[in-house]
C-alpha cells in the first residue's frame, strides 16, 4: 500500500512541485477523466429511475423522492416540504402528497392522514436523497431471460476462443516451422484477407452458414470466426523466434511431430496465446453484427443482441438498458484485469528480441 | 544401475548434399570404427555441421549412403537412428525442469516411470547434476546447461553420440574443463561419439581420429599426430597446429634436388630422402614455428616485428624481406627485441614440402 502511495504521489521536484509535475498530473488527470468518465457515467446511471433518467438538466448521483407509508394508503406516498410562502395551513411542514392534477395536489400531514388538504402544486418541494435503484437490475432476472443470454454469450465466447486458439495455433506452427512449397503463398493468403472488410463477406458468409443448416444456432457464430487471420500472424511471428534447434532436439528424442506441438511450442508460446485469448474473449464477447445476423430468434441472443432490443423503435427501456450494459461490461473487465500483465509482456515479447 | 550403451560404427559412402544448384557436401567417403571418438574440424562454412545433421538424420542427403551399424539409414527418421545429439546452443526445452529436460526422450519411448528415475539418477550423479534437477535451463550457469544438455543425450543410452559444437558458447576455462569431462565420459562410455568444432585444438586433444573438411570435401582423415606429422595438403598443414605453420615458397634446383632457393633469394638444403620433389619445381615449403630456431648462421633473416613472452614460452613474430610472414615459437624466455633482424636455422628433416601449383605433399607415402 505505501508503494502505491508513493508512486501515485511521485513528482519530479524534491518537496516542492516542479512545473513538469504539474503538467504531468494534469495530462493524467484528463486521460482519467476522458477513460473513466463515461464509464462512471454509466454505471451511475444505470442505478437512476426511469423518472430521473428523462430528468433534464441530468444530475451527476441518482436521486430519489423519499415515501413514507400511511395507514389506510395502499401505496407508499412521496414526501414534500410546503414552501414557507405558502398561503395554506401547512406552510413550511412536511407533507405526503396523495393525489396531484391540474396544477392542484392534495397532502395529508403524516400525523392526521385523515385530513385532506389542497394547495397549489408549486408550492410543494420534493424531498430526494440519493438511492440506488437496484430494481433496474432484478428487473432484468424478472422481466427477461438474462441467464439465457448470458449462457449464450459466455458459450459462444468460450468455445469460439478455444476453437480459435486451437485452430491458430496449429496453422501458426505449421507456418512457422516446416518448409513446404507454397508456404509462403499461404501466408499471404491469410494476411491478404485482413485486407478484406467483413461486410464485403457478410452474404456469402451467410449462405454457407444457412446451406450448413447452421442458421439461428450458436454454432453459426462460433465456427465461421474460428480461424483469424491476425491470429495466426501473431502466433507465427511469436513461434518464429523459437529455435529450431529445440524442435531438432525434441525430434532426437523420439517426440512425434504432434508431441513437438503440445508439449514444446504451445507451452513456449503461452505469452502470445495469452495475448491471442485476451483479443479473442473480447472480440466474442463484444462481437454484435455477426450475431445479429445468424441469431434471429431470442432464445438464442446473446447479450450484446439483447441490449440492442432493449432499443424500440418508439421507446427505449433506458434503465434496463443500462444495467445490462454494466453487466455485460463487467466479465470482460475482469478478464482483462487478470490477464492483462500478459498482454503487456506478451505484446513486447511478440515483437521479438 | 550401469548404463548399458551399444556402440555401432558409422559409415558415410558418397554423402551429398544440396541446396538447390549449391552442393554443400561433395561427396564424402568416410569409415567412423565402433567406439572412435571422431571429431570433424574445418573453418566455418565448410559443411561440417551439415554433415553432422546428414548423419542425424535431421538433414535429409541427396546422394550417397549413410551407414549406422550395418544398416542403411538414409531413409531412417532422425528419431529411429538410434542417435543423440547435443548442439551447439544446448537446446534445453526452456519451459521444463532438469528433470522433465532428462525424461522426455524417455517419455517418448514408454519407458516405465521407475526405470526413468532410476535412468536419471545414474546419469544425474555421473554429471554431477544431481543437485539440480529441480532447476530450471535459465536457473542454471553456461557450464550446467551443457552439462544437462550432454545428460540428455546420455540418458537414452544412443549407439552414436553427435556433438555440434557443443563447447563454443562457454568461456575459455571452462572449455578446457569439459573437454576433459567430454573425454573421460567417451572413456567411460565406450561408445562412437562423432564431435564437430572448429577449434583444432579441441580436435587435436580429444579425437581418435579427425576429419578436416573444407568447402564440402574431406581434405584428410586421421589419427591427430597423423595429421600434424603428415599433412596431405597445405590446407591441412595449415589448419592444424597452433600457432599455425610457416610457408615460405621458392623453386628447386635446377641440378641439385636438394637446394632451395627461396623466393627472398635465400637458399635453404631440402633433405635428399623421403621427398619426391623434382629439379627446378616450384615447392611451398613448410616449417613449424617451433623448429625454427635463432642461430648465427641461419639461412632465413627474419625481421621481427612482435614479440610475445608468456614466461615459459616465447613467440617471434616477423617477417622476411619479401614479407613473407613468420612464427617462431622458442620455449623459455628470449632476448630479442623487437625491430632486431634474427637469422634462423632449422632440421633439414623437420621440414614438409608441398607441390605450389597442387598443393599437395611431396612427402613419400609409403
Amino acid at each position: 500500500m505505501a508503494k502505491v502511495i508513493s508512486f501515485l504521489t511521485a513528482t519530479r521536484g524534491k518537496g516542492r512541485l516542479h512545473w513538469t509535475d504539474w503538467v504531468s498530473y494534469a495530462y493524467l488527470a484528463i486521460g482519467i477523466f476522458l477513460m473513466f468518465g463515461p464509464v462512471i457515467w454509466l454505471v451511475l446511471s444505470s442505478f437512476k429511475t426511469q423518472n430521473e433518467l428523462d430528468r433534464f438538466p441530468p444530475r451527476f448521483l441518482p436521486y430519489a423522492q423519499e415515501t413514507v407509508e400511511l395507514d389506510g394508503f395502499e401505496d407508499p406516498l412521496i414526501l414534500f416540504t410546503v414552501s414557507r410562502t405558502s398561503e395554506s395551513e401547512v406552510a413550511g411542514e412536511t407533507v405526503a402528497q396523495t393525489r396531484r392534477g391540474a396544477g392542484r395536489a392534495e397532502v395529508v400531514r403524516l400525523d392526521d392522514p385523515e385530513t385532506r388538504i389542497r394547495l397549489p402544486a408549486v408550492d410543494l418541494q420534493a424531498i430526494e436523497s440519493v438511492a440506488f435503484a437496484t430494481e433496474n437490475y432484478t428487473q432484468l432476472f424478472e422481466r427477461f431471460n438474462f441467464l439465457r443470454f448470458l449462457w449464450n454469450s459466455t458459450f459462444i465466447t468460450v468455445v469460439a476462443t478455444l476453437l480459435m486458439l486451437l485452430v491458430n495455433s496449429m496453422a501458426a506452427f505449421a507456418l512457422s516451422k516446416y518448409e513446404f512449397r507454397g508456404r509462403t503463398t499461404v501466408l499471404l493468403l491469410v494476411i491478404g484477407t485482413l485486407m478484406i472488410p467483413q461486410t464485403v463477406v457478410l452474404v456469402p458468409l451467410f449462405l454457407i452458414v444457412t446451406e450448413l443448416g447452421m442458421f439461428n444456432s450458436l454454432w453459426g457464430v462460433i465456427i465461421p470466426g474460428a480461424a483469424t487471420p491476425t491470429g495466426v500472424f501473431l502466433l507465427r511471428q511469436y513461434m518464429i523466434t523459437i529455435p529450431d534447434e529445440i524442435l531438432d532436439a525434441a525430434r532426437m528424442d523420439k517426440a512425434s511431430e504432434w508431441k513437438i506441438f503440445w508439449r514444446i511450442i504451445v507451452p513456449l508460446s503461452a505469452p502470445a496465446i495469452a495475448v491471442l485469448a485476451i483479443l479473442a474473449i473480447m472480440w466474442r464477447w463484444n462481437d454484435f453484427l455477426w450475431p445479429l445476423i445468424v441469431l434471429t430468434r431470442t432464445e438464442n441472443f446473446t447479450l450484446q443482441l439483447a441490449l440492442n432490443s432493449f432499443q424500440g423503435e418508439l421507446q427505449t427501456d433506458w434503465a434496463s438498458l443500462l444495467a445490462m450494459t454494466v453487466l455485460t461490461l463487467l466479465p470482460i473487465a475482469a478478464v482483462f484485469m487478470f490477464l492483462q500483465k500478459y498482454i503487456a509482456t506478451g505484446i513486447a515479447s511478440t515483437g521479438g528480441k | 544401475m550401469d548404463l548399458n550403451l551399444p556402440s555401432v560404427g558409422v559409415q558415410l559412402k558418397n554423402a551429398r548434399k544440396s541446396y538447390g544448384n549449391v552442393e554443400v557436401i561433395k561427396g564424402i567417403d568416410l569409415d567412423i570404427s565402433h567406439g572412435e571418438f571422431c571429431v570433424f574440424v574445418g573453418p566455418s562454412g565448410c559443411g561440417k555441421s551439415t554433415l553432422l545433421r546428414m548423419i542425424s538424420g535431421l538433414e535429409p542427403i541427396s546422394g550417397g549412403d549413410i551407414v549406422i551399424g550395418d544398416e542403411v539409414v538414409n531413409d531412417i527418421p532422425a528419431a529411429d537412428r538410434g542417435l543423440a545429439m547435443v548442439f551447439q546452443s544446448y537446446a534445453l526445452y526452456p519451459h521444463m525442469t532438469v528433470e522433465q529436460n532428462l525424461s522426455f526422450g524417455l517419455e517418448n519411448i514408454n519407458t516405465p516411470r521407475a526405470e526413468i528415475k532410476d535412468k536419471i539418477n545414474a546419469v544425474s550423479a555421473m554429471l554431477q547434476i544431481d543437485q539440480l534437477l529441480d532447476r530450471r535451463p535459465k536457473d542454471l550457469s553456461g557450464g550446467q546447461r551443457q552439462r544437462v544438455a550432454i545428460g540428455r543425450a546420455v540418458v537414452r543410452e544412443p549407439r552414436v553420440f553427435l556433438f555440434d559444437e557443443p563447447l563454443s558458447n562457454l568461456d575459455a576455462e571452462l572449455r578446457v574443463d569439459m573437454r576433459g569431462e567430454i573425454s573421460a565420459l567417451h572413456k567411460r562410455l565406450g561408445n562412437t561419439m562423432i564431435y564437430v568444432t572448429h577449434d583444432q585444438v579441441e580436435a587435436m586433444t580429444m579425437a581418435d581420429k579427425i576429419a578436416v573438411l573444407r568447402l564440402g570435401e574431406l581434405e584428410q582423415f586421421g589419427a591427430p599426430l597423423e595429421l600434424f606429422n603428415n599433412p596431405h595438403n597445405l590446407f591441412v598443414a595449415g589448419f592444424i597446429g597452433s600457432p599455425k605453420m610457416n610457408f615460405l615458397k621458392g623453386k628447386v634446383d635446377a641440378s641439385d634436388r636438394t637446394l632451395l632457393t627461396l623466393e627472398t633469394g635465400e637458399q635453404v638444403r631440402l633433405p635428399g630422402t623421403g621427398f619426391a620433389q623434382q629439379a627446378g619445381q616450384s615447392v611451398t615449403l613448410g616449417i613449424r614455428p617451433n623448429e625454427l630456431q635463432p642461430a648465427t648462421d641461419g639461412a632465413l633473416h627474419l625481421e621481427v616485428r612482435a614479440v610475445e613472452q608468456l614466461g615459459s614460452d616465447s613467440y617471434l613474430y616477423g617477417a622476411l624481406s619479401d614479407g613473407t610472414r613468420l612464427t617462431v615459437h622458442n620455449s623459455g624466455q628470449t632476448v630479442v627485441r623487437e625491430g632486431e633482424k634474427v637469422p634462423l636455422s632449422f632440421a633439414t628433416d623437420a621440414v614438409h614440402l608441398f607441390d605450389t601449383e597442387s598443393t599437395l605433399t611431396l612427402r613419400d607415402q609409403s
